[in-house]
């Protein structure tokens, strides 16, 4: 039997107003990928998260996440997926032990003790899960935020900036576990990112997207082949203004 | 994983109570607030009660009519503050993202803040009735059984109304915040809380009729003045409340779906 895409997207749109904020998104990814949704701000990368999470509804569209579609039947597929995002916070006042137990009770996880114990330990939180959330770091925040995201083991992972505001030791000790989770799990994650050394570790394949569209496709690898580049930050770098392979595709698209 | 089965539910929901009685414990000046308020209003009614008692025949008649309207207000006041600042708890902590994204749907996260609410109703209530017992030597639990029931309809009705402003607050903002706390004083004139309903003009007397808290305040003064229980009018007070009820989920249901269009439910937060 063939597995079903991990995630698959047909003709996405979100409008606001007249705001066109994603156009026409179409994609879909294996099991097991790991996918980078690139793009300056503004270009929809958030906005895809929120509608592939059911937090945002699409205008038009169609989403399915391991075969499901988030619109019918949404409530089948959360407990197998998870998000971390630098947009929303865990609560404040609660210790992180005690997020940790909420979300894992939320996500129905067996043997929920131990799952914290292990999940503290993946992701070194243990010396202070019995401190309030607020009162953490900022890099604290995103481990426990991350720690979260793990908590009921997800098959599908969507990660938005999960680095920010991270020291580069910890970021890179961070791109080092989610690479050891996928690995061992077989995970799709979903990639929002605009640190493009990470991009170019992490990722399978990467999508840019530039004003809700998609810009161009292909792995890391290859993309900077096609812009003729060094690095995916010179390639981002082209899209954004709109120069070298940059302006080519743009012509191509038909843009001003 | 426990997904749609009625375990998981349950499991979902006391996950919400016990995370807001983590609240209450890490931060006991948010439960005083709740007692604060009712002990002030309570003490100030009851002295006004002891200096009306010798010089209005009503007041005497049914000594403790005053405080009694006081103290099951507040029980629809508290009500309705409990249940939004439960709601508003997750706004506030910017975590509403991370709440709508788990498996948890919105009947059961309803279902949860209304359980916290009616805890911090009677956490904040409680102390105060025996407070008015210790000052006053007024024993509010001297209504018996039907006390129980003018407390379920108060509390029902007050959920309505704070599900009906979770759901405002979810998608305006924050800015509506104050008019979430306020909302519930418009129906205190109409309510018949410290005079009788029969006083209000025949129009306004309609809206009263329609509202369960008018029940309630005449059930109560027709206990203390006349010693009788009207069952009959405290099963409308209660059918009411109940579709109320109905009404005010419905609400925070329509608000939820256009706050999923709008977009505003990653963002929230102080």
């Amino acid at each position: 039997m063939v597995d079903s895409p991990s995630l698959e997207v047909r003709h996405l749109r979100k409008v606001y107003g007249e705001i066109v904020a994603v156009d026409d998104l179409t994609f879909s990814t294996p099991r097991g990928a790991v996918l980078g949704l690139l793009g300056g701000n503004g270009a929809g990368k958030t906005t895809t998260i929120a509608m592939l999470l059911g937090l945002l509804e699409p205008t038009a569209g169609d989403i399915r996440v391991l075969g499901v579609d988030m619109r019918r039947r949404r409530y089948d597929v959360l407990p197998r997926m998870n998000f971390s995002s630098p947009y929303v916070d865990l609560p404040h006042r609660l210790t992180v032990r005690q997020n940790l137990a909420f979300y894992g009770r939320l996500y129905g996880v067996k043997d929920l003790g131990r799952r914290i114990e292990e999940i503290a330990g993946h992701m070194q939180i243990a010396p202070f899960l019995e401190r309030p959330a607020g009162k953490l770091s900022a890099g604290q925040k995103t481990r426990v935020a991350l720690a979260k995201a793990l908590i009921n083991r997800p098959e599908v992972l969507l990660l938005d900036e999960p680095t920010a505001s991270l020291d580069p030791d910890t970021a890179d000790w961070v791109r080092g576990y989610l690479e050891e989770y996928q690995a061992e799990t077989h995970a799709t994650i979903l990639l929002a990112s605009h640190n493009m050394g990470e991009v170019e570790r992490l990722c399978d394949d990467v999508i840019l997207l530039q004003a809700g569209r998609v810009f161009e496709r292909g792995s890391p690898r290859e993309l900077i082949e096609r812009f003729g580049r060094e690095d995916m930050e010179e390639v981002f770098l082209d899209v954004a203004r709109g120069r070298g392979r940059g302006l080519e595709t743009l012509k191509r698209h038909g843009a001003s | 994983m426990s997904g749609g089965t009625v375990s998981g539910s349950a499991q979902r929901i006391c996950a919400l109570v016990l995370r807001h009685i983590h609240i209450w414990r890490s931060s006991v000046m948010r439960l005083i607030d709740s007692i604060y308020w009712p002990a002030v209003q309570m003490v100030m009614w009851g002295f006004m009660t002891q200096y009306l008692m010798p010089q209005a025949s009503f007041v005497a008649q049914a000594a403790g009519v005053l405080l009694s309207g006081l103290l099951l207000w507040e029980v629809l006041v508290r009500g309705n503050l409990s249940l939004s600042i439960a709601f508003l708890e997750e706004m506030w902590s910017r975590n509403l993202g991370h709440l709508f994204v788990s498996p948890i749907r919105s009947w059961e996260m309803a279902t949860g803040i209304i359980v916290a609410a009616l805890l911090r109703t009677l956490l904040g209530m409680v102390p105060v009735s025996l407070l008015a017992w210790a000052f006053f030597g007024y024993n509010v639990y001297t209504l018996g059984l039907p006390l129980v029931a003018f407390f379920f309809i108060l509390q029902m009705f007050s959920w309505s109304i704070g599900l009906a402003m979770s759901g405002m607050i979810m998608r305006v903002g924050q800015s509506a915040e104050s008019f979430a706390w306020a909302a519930v004083f418009i129906l205190m004139p109409v309510s018949g809380v410290y005079y009788p309903v029969s006083v209000l003009p025949e129009w306004l007397q309609a809206i009263s009729w329609g509202l369960p808290p008018a029940y309630v305040f005449e059930g109560m003064r027709a206990i203390m003045t006349e010693k009788t229980v009207h069952w009959d009018s405290l099963g409308i007070a209660f059918g009411l409340s109940v579709v109320y009820l109905v009404i005010g989920f419905q609400i925070f249901q329509w608000f939820f779906r256009l706050s999923r269009r709008a977009g505003t439910l990653l963002g929230q937060g102080e």
